[in-house]
């Protein structure tokens, strides 16, 4: 059994929050930065989300206002002993989201908890003795359009390309595109839904393992790009940057595929110990 | 800004009728003057004031509600991050704020045809801000002051005077 300190994972999660909740991911700004050949305004709008993270970066200001709902997965080794370990997560998040926006409130009467807790947290238990924390904020723009279809075996791959494609027409322009989209394919309902949250992760421009998965990767990426959204919802060919898709066995009877749309304020990173 | 881009429009906050019939869907324009924050709790309370007839927080009469929860100021700043809001949220709202004299608004993503219908009747205009450049919009911002639902803390609604505050008309 392998002894991690609380204390010590509650120090490094606060810092590694409090980093992410001002500099987004930097191969967004990047692809940003490149774009040139696109709709004029597009073009315009990705500038301006360039320089807009140059601002919050250099002035250490919270790149997007909306500082997001805390999610929180955990990867547990099965020989760590972590005492304290779920206090020390509501505190890094409380700590972090000192000087940030309290956006979580009672789902009924809509009153604020205050300080940005409690912390959605995820728990993946794997073999070994090592203790993994990502961290995602996640904006209620974008979440507010994922959706969760229920396909049955007969809709099949191309079934689950036109929900992937439909949930972007629809949401798309309302979810700070460009996007990394990820889906989430399999399993039960939540096991779609944690995948969707899962590809949002994974490094840009990296694809599935699997052949056929990478293949619906780039199919989907595509079909979405002829959306005519663009960045910012001004139109042109730049709606998604990455579509990241995850997949689980499922039942005989079903196909679930969870679509969620992460904006361009990708803000995550994870800590080992 | 770049090219094929207009973006030498400025319009004035509050914005007149003649000013507002310049512009066209897809023109990048700077906006400046006084807009207020207002999203899905202060729309709630404003338009429950309404139904009651109650004093409203400020003068609807022509005036630009910016869809807007700022994070917190830190010591010495006019104002935290303040990006725009997902304006759809709003449309439940927007029809009757429009009715009782809005003719600004400025979020981000789509709005629904009722409040479509709203803005074209009453000679109104949306807005689309650019969704995650809060910091950048941060520094656009002249001077801040809370008006109304302080209990509300980001979503209450804030005086804001802006100078240079880009924005794209979506919906005339």
């Amino acid at each position: 059994m392998r002894i991690i300190d609380a204390e010590t994972v509650r120090a490094r999660l606060t810092e590694l929050i409090n980093s992410c909740l001002v500099i987004p991911d930097r191969a967004v700004t990047a692809a940003l930065d490149r774009l040139s050949d696109d709709a004029p305004l597009s073009v315009a709008a990705a500038k301006l989300i360039v320089e807009n993270n140059r601002i919050a970066e250099k002035q250490g200001a919270y790149c997007c206002q909306d500082t997001g709902q805390a999610l929180v997965s955990i990867k547990l080794g099965d020989a760590v002993c972590c005492e304290g370990l779920y206090g020390a997560i509501d505190s890094a998040v409380r700590d972090a989201y000192t000087c940030a926006r309290k956006s979580v409130a009672d789902p009924l009467t809509r009153i604020n908890t205050g300080d940005n807790t409690p912390a959605v947290i995820e728990t993946t238990l794997c073999a070994g003795d090592t203790l993994e924390i990502s961290f995602l904020a996640k904006g209620a723009g974008s979440e507010n359009m994922a959706k969760l279809y229920m396909l049955t075996p007969a809709d099949g791959r191309d079934g689950i390309v036109r929900a992937a494609v439909e949930a972007v027409r629809v949401g798309g322009a309302n979810a700070c595109p460009p996007l990394v989209v990820g889906i989430g394919i399999g399993g039960l309902t939540e096991t779609a839904c944690i995948l969707s949250k899962k590809a949002l992760l994974r490094p840009l421009g990296t694809h599935n393992e699997r052949a056929d998965a990478a293949a619906l990767e780039t199919e989907i990426l595509e079909k979405v790009n002829s959306l005519g959204i663009g960045v910012a919802g001004f139109g042109g060919k730049t709606t998604a940057l990455a579509v990241n898709v995850e997949l689980a066995p499922t039942h005989i009877g079903m196909l679930p595929v969870a679509v969620n749309l992460q904006c361009h304020s990708l803000r995550h990173g994870t800590v080992k110990f | 800004m770049t090219n094929g881009v207009r973006s030498d429009a400025r319009l004035t906050l509050p914005a007149c009728a003649d000013d507002i019939k310049k512009l066209e869907v897809g023109m990048l324009v700077e906006l400046n003057g006084v807009m207020y924050t207002a999203r899905d709790q202060a729309h709630k309370r404003i338009a429950e004031a309404i139904e009651r007839g109650e004093k409203l927080p400020f003068d609807l009469g022509g005036a630009a509600i910016y869809y807007c929860g700022p994070t917190p100021a830190k010591d010495g700043q006019i104002i935290g991050s303040c990006g725009p809001t997902t304006s759809g949220r709003m449309d439940k709202y927007a029809p009757l704020l429009i009715e009782k004299g809005i003719r600004v608004m400025i979020g981000k993503g789509v709005r629904n045809d009722a409040v479509k219908s709203a803005i074209s009747k009453y000679g109104a205009v949306y807005f689309s801000a650019i969704g995650g450049a809060a910091a950048l919009y941060r520094s656009t911002v002249k001077s801040c002051e809370l008006i109304a639902y302080p209990d509300l803390g980001c979503e209450a609604v804030y005086k804001l005077t802006v100078e240079n505050f880009p924005a794209v008309v979506s919906v005339l």
